[in-house]
C-alpha cells in the first residue's frame, strides 16, 4: 500500500508512526481476544497456504511462535508496536492458526504453587 | 497432516515483575543481568487519546508519543515464563505503568544513593496501588554509602518492606533481589514460603 494517492497538501507524517496502521489496514482492535503485553501465543496446525490470505507480518509471527512467545517479544522482534501485534494475533487466532494463553491474573497471584515454581526456577538459574 | 497436541510445546503462563527506579538507576542493567537473552524493547504508540493504536484520522492533529519499554525473559519451567519490565522513566507515562502493574507479581525499585529522591515516585506509586515491592539499593562505585536503615528512613518505608543492597550488573545479586521480592509477595498474598 502506497501513500501516493494522498492529496499533495497532506501533512508529512512520520513513517514510523504510519507503518503500524498500514500493516493492520487501519484496524486498531483485534477481531478476537484482548492480548495483554505478556499473553503467550503459539502457532498451531500446519503452515497455512496462500489461500489463507495472510500478510508477510502474519507469517513472520507464525514463524516466531513455533515456540511460545509473548506479545511483547513478538513486537520487539518484528519491530512493530505492541498494539499492531495485538491486531495481527487476533487475525491468526480467528483463523485458528495460533493458540493463546492469558497471563497469570491478579487473582491467581494467591496461588502458592506459582510462587514455589517461580522460586525454584530462579534458584536454578 | 495431523499434529499430536502432546508433541507440541505447551503454552506457559506468563508472570511479570516490574523493575522501577529513577533514570540511570540500573533498570536495564538488572534486566540484562538475569534475562536469558539480551534486553528486548517493545513500544506502545500513544496519542493524546490514550494507549494503543487508534485510528489515523487527523493523526497530525494529535500529539503522538512512542513509549519504549525494555524487558527480558526468564523461562522458569514448562509452565511459567517470567518477564522483567523496566518501567518507562517519565511520570507522564503513568498509564503505561498501570498496564504493566496490572496482574504483576510485584516490583523491584532500584535506588541510587546519589539520587535517592528519584525513587520517591515509584515508592508512592506501588504503595498506592498495593503492588508488593522491595527496594534494592544499587551499589555504584563512588556513590555515598548509607546504612540500609538510613535509606529506609529517607524513603519512609514501612518496616515490613524488604530493602537490600545489590549490584545490578551481577546475575547472582540481581537474582537474589528477585527471590526476595517473590518471597515478600508470597507472604503478602499467599501463605508463607519456607526458605
Amino acid at each position: 500500500m502506497s501513500t501516493t494517492d494522498e492529496p499533495a497538501d497532506e501533512h508529512w507524517v512520520d513513517p514510523e508512526i504510519v507503518r503500524p496502521y498500514v500493516v493492520t489496514r487501519g484496524r486498531t482492535q483485534p477481531v478476537h481476544g484482548k492480548f495483554d503485553l505478556i499473553s503467550m501465543a503459539l502457532a498451531v496446525g500446519p503452515p497455512p497456504g496462500p489461500e489463507a490470505g495472510l500478510d508477510p507480518e502474519h507469517l513472520q509471527i507464525l514463524q516466531l511462535c513455533r515456540e511460545p512467545k509473548s506479545v511483547a517479544e513478538i513486537a520487539a522482534y518484528l519491530n512493530l508496536p505492541a498494539g499492531t501485534i495485538r491486531v495481527l494475533l487476533g487475525d491468526l487466532f480467528d483463523k485458528e492458526l495460533v493458540s493463546a494463553q492469558e497471563p497469570q491474573s491478579e487473582v491467581d497471584m494467591r496461588d502458592m504453587n506459582m510462587y514455589r515454581a517461580v522460586l525454584d526456577g530462579l534458584r536454578s538459574l | 497432516m495431523v499434529f499430536d497436541r502432546s508433541d507440541r510445546p505447551r503454552l506457559p503462563r506468563a508472570i511479570k515483575i516490574l523493575i522501577a527506579g529513577g533514570f540511570g538507576a540500573g533498570k536495564t542493567t538488572m534486566v540484562a543481568a538475569v534475562s536469558e537473552t539480551r534486553p528486548l524493547r517493545t513500544e506502545e504508540i500513544l496519542t493524546d487519546r490514550g494507549i494503543g493504536v487508534d485510528d489515523l484520522t487527523s493523526v497530525e492533529a494529535k500529539r503522538t508519543t512512542t513509549v519504549a519499554m525494555d524487558f527480558g525473559r526468564i523461562t522458569l519451567t514448562n509452565d511459567y515464563v517470567l518477564y522483567l519490565f523496566g518501567t518507562p522513566g517519565q511520570e507522564r507515562f503513568w498509564f503505561v505503568w498501570d498496564e504493566l502493574a496490572e496482574g504483576s507479581l510485584g516490583a523491584v525499585i532500584l535506588a541510587d544513593t546519589r539520587r535517592l529522591a528519584d525513587c520517591f515516585p515509584s515508592v508512592d506509586y506501588f504503595e498506592r496501588r498495593g503492588t508488593p515491592f522491595v527496594v534494592a539499593v544499587n551499589c555504584f562505585e563512588g556513590a555515598p554509602t548509607f546504612e540500609l536503615d538510613e535509606v529506609r528512613l529517607a524513603l519512609q518505608l514501612d518496616p515490613s518492606i524488604p530493602i537490600i543492597l545489590c549490584d545490578a550488573r551481577k546475575r547472582d545479586s540481581s537474582r537474589e533481589v528477585l527471590i526476595t521480592l517473590v518471597k515478600h509477595s508470597a507472604r503478602l498474598r499467599a501463605e508463607p514460603v519456607s526458605s
